[in-house]
């Protein structure tokens, strides 16, 4: 399962990161690292992005980058 | 003692805020060299031999964005004295990492906590005294909007950079890792330990910045650590790393913070959230704030009213009465003191360039005053969530929304609006852009032709397809651009949706003042100069002042006219109108009126507005030539000011011409396929 497969409302534990490179690094300066647990608040408007709280803040990712973040 | 501190933070956590209280309004805005973000620098208000220098808002110091190669180039290569590191006291989990890859390069540094209002309203407690124990670094609280803390701040800054002390060494990353660390270190040598630790990290961490440096036998010896370090964690040094490093701070905020208990209770800032960018309600919304910002600054009908001017036309007009008066009193008192006729047109000349700038800087006032509100409130970043689902299509993200609606009014205050992107790829693909969107100005030419060629067609249904025009070349545009010149830059969309805030006056204030002054200095003698040139070569040849007809433009446009043979309108007149366009776009009309046939003011006035023909020009334009040349006016270089503002944002001419060349080259191409389709098919 991944970041992708949440529901607004719903929370999960990441387990790994599947992208490479600068997308990779950018989610992991952002806080999502293995282990870190992170909630859906909701989708944009037109249905992409969405909007995540993790370590006590609001992100927002692509549904495509949502993909590449693995949960437990 | 003279010493520069530099402040670094995340994007949101008050930097410029508390940039603003050090400095009061002394402060000095220019670029980074060769990428569009801010260099902000000032000196202290209560000591002038301290310089206090803004680093970009950023999130890490890895070597993917402009703005974080920019702040740790900085911070490693030319070393402040100290770093003010700013922690927002409501996030700090994620506002430390940052912190600790400051204390990684190992620079004296002292850590603001900064918002400790919200954090008391919201019941939390941050124990300052006890963070500054565990990470051997000062920790000063502080609220930077109303000034709270800030003298101990600078105290402890000061302190810390007399006494040189640096942060604490830390050794977060598990004995294995630490110890192909430690190999890495030895191996790249060098006088600086914690330059060599600094570096072997950021090997470990996959960090091509630094790889690219090292020669090739290093490079060989390297490698061969990083693969050790990889296979110690598990085949992931760089996640490790990172991973390392949550865990410490998760750890170190245990210790020093201690959160009010509570449910899932919404603050304010969710309420709000929950309507603006509510699943029916965001995009309403967002098109009654975006027509607000719209008609605030260009509308002739503010608020739909007949005839009111808002206050961005009102300003304008009224700059623009003034100088018309002063400029009428100088040339008229020039006169009676018997001033030959060519001295009275110089003069007058340059204070029509002056004027020029002018005009333009009550626009840019108010839609700065409304974008710096924006921003600061938090709205902005929910523009670009609302809306990249379009743009990110195009290579965009949705921040580029503002720039390109702008663009439709003038193109000026557009260009500057790009510095409110995230990235330095699209801020500048959206400034070679964005004067594609038809502004005001171009209006009455696409009126001249509409009356004169397109009357029993539908006029109106001709001037739309020439706005639409705009629209999709500037997409295609972005898109070719994206494709082949910003090929190796990555694009994402992963960012922070910061709490909504309600902006400090004094910040709004002076982000418009720094905008404006920015405009009037650096894109003024731009204006100024070319302004002067083109007045010069429209009422000169080489025997002395001349009509227009008679002059070197005249006698360049008919040098020059061959090259828009391909396009349908191989004429002087027409060439001489493109020019005259780069200073104003409407002077096309005026140019036009003058050329064709004398027309009076009158005939001019009515000509702009679409309510009168200009019947000589059909002995040059057919229909298709004058699509083509209505085409090729929208696309081609715009006008002076805006190229003032492209160069004052860019930073650098090698970028300003790159993109006036991108839209010469875009104007030929389209303008020669519609004449040579036109012409297939009419």
């Amino acid at each position: 399962m991944t970041l992708k497969d949440l529901k607004p409302g719903q929370e999960g534990v990441v387990a790994s990161i599947a992208a490479t490179g600068p997308m990779k690094r950018r989610l992991m300066d952002m806080g999502i690292t293995p282990g870190v647990a992170v909630r859906v608040v909701k989708a944009a408007p037109l249905g992409d992005p969405v909007e995540v709280n993790v370590r006590g803040y609001e992100l927002s990712l692509r549904k495509e980058e949502a993909r590449q973040v693995q949960m437990k | 003692m003279s010493m520069t501190i530099a402040l670094a933070g995340n994007p949101n956590c008050g930097k410029t805020t508390l940039f603003n209280e050090l400095t009061g309004s002394k402060q000095h805005v220019g670029n980074w060299p060769g990428v569009t973000v801010d260099k902000k620098e000032g000196t202290y208000r209560k000591d002038k031999k301290i310089k206090i220098l803004d680093l970009p808002g950023t999130y890490s110091l890895s070597p993917y964005s402009a703005e974080e190669r920019v702040a740790r180039d900085y911070l490693v290569k030319e070393k402040p004295d100290v770093v003010i590191d700013i922690v927002d006291g409501t996030s700090i989990e994620r506002n430390l990492y940052l912190s600790l890859q400051i204390m990684e390069t190992r620079v004296p540094m002292v850590i603001a906590m900064n918002m400790m209002d919200e954090v008391e309203a919201r019941g939390d407690y941050v124990d300052c005294k006890k963070l500054s124990e565990i990470l051997g670094v000062s920790v000063v609280p502080v609220t930077a909007r109303s000034g709270k803390g800030l003298a101990e701040l600078m105290e402890a800054a000061m302190e810390t950079a007399r006494s040189r002390r640096k942060p604490k060494p830390l050794r977060l990353f598990g004995d294995a890792l630490e110890h192909v660390i430690d190999q890495a270190a030895h191996v790249l040598g060098g006088d600086d330990p914690d330059e060599s630790r600094w570096k072997a990290i950021k090997l470990m961490e996959n960090d091509e910045a630094v790889a690219s440096l090292l020669d090739p036998e290093m490079a060989v010896l390297v490698e061969g650590l990083v693969q050790d370090a990889n296979k110690q964690a598990d085949g992931d040094a760089e996640a490790k790393i990172a991973d390392a490093r949550y865990r410490y701070i998760s750890n170190v905020v245990k210790e020093g913070v201690k959160k009010a208990r509570r449910g899932p209770v919404e603050g304010t800032s969710d309420k709000l959230d929950k309507i603006l960018t509510n699943r029916i309600l965001a995009l309403p919304i967002f098109a009654v704030v975006m027509y607000f910002m719209f008609s605030c600054t260009f509308s002739e009908n503010f608020l739909l009213i007949k005839g009111l001017p808002s206050p961005g036309v009102w300003l304008a007009g009224i700059v623009e009465a003034v100088w018309g008066m002063a400029a009428t009193g100088v040339t008229g008192a020039l006169e009676g003191l018997g001033a030959s006729g060519w001295a009275v047109g110089l003069v007058s000349s340059c204070l029509d360039g002056v004027g020029a700038v002018a005009g333009f800087l009550p626009l840019v006032l108010v839609l700065f005053l409304l974008l710096s509100f924006l921003e600061d409130s938090g709205y902005m970043a929910r523009v670009a969530f609302v809306m990249d689902r379009i743009f990110r299509h195009f290579g965009l993200s949705g921040r580029s929304f503002i720039p390109m609606l702008m663009g439709f009014g003038c193109s000026v205050p557009a260009l500057m609006a790009s510095r409110t992107l995230e990235s330095d790829k699209d801020r500048k693909i959206t400034m070679m852009i964005t004067p594609f969107m038809s502004c005001g100005a171009k209006l009455p030419i696409y009126a001249m032709f509409a009356a004169t060629l397109f009357a029993g067609q539908n006029p109106a249904a001709i001037v739309f397809s020439v706005y639409m025009l705009g629209i999709v070349v500037a997409v295609t545009g972005a898109l070719i651009l994206n494709q082949f010149a910003f090929q190796k830059e990555p694009s994402n969309f992963i960012m922070e949706l910061p709490p909504y805030r309600v902006p400090t006056a004094k910040s709004v204030l002076i982000h418009a003042w720094e905008k404006v002054k920015g405009f009037a200095v650096k894109a003024g003698t731009v204006i100024f100069a070319s302004t002067v040139l083109i007045w010069l070569l429209s009422n000169f040849n080489f025997s002395g002042m001349c009509e227009m007809e008679d002059s070197l433009l005249a006698m360049a446009g008919n040098g020059i006219k061959w090259i828009f043979a391909p396009l349908g309108w191989a004429d002087w007149r027409a060439s001489v109108g493109v020019v005259t366009g780069w200073i104003a776009k409407e002077n096309i009309v005026a140019t036009f009126g003058q050329l064709f046939g004398g027309a009076s003011d009158e005939v001019v006035e009515a000509v702009m507005a679409g309510e009168e023909g200009l019947p000589a020009i059909g002995e040059v334009f057919n229909r298709v030539s004058a699509y083509s040349y209505m085409a090729f006016n929208l696309l081609c270089m715009p006008c002076f000011a805006a190229v003032g503002a492209i160069k004052r944002e860019m930073g650098s001419w090698k970028w300003t011409l790159r993109a006036v060349g991108f839209q010469m080259v875009t104007a030929y191409v389209v303008a020669l396929l519609i004449h040579v389709v036109g012409n297939l098919i009419f």
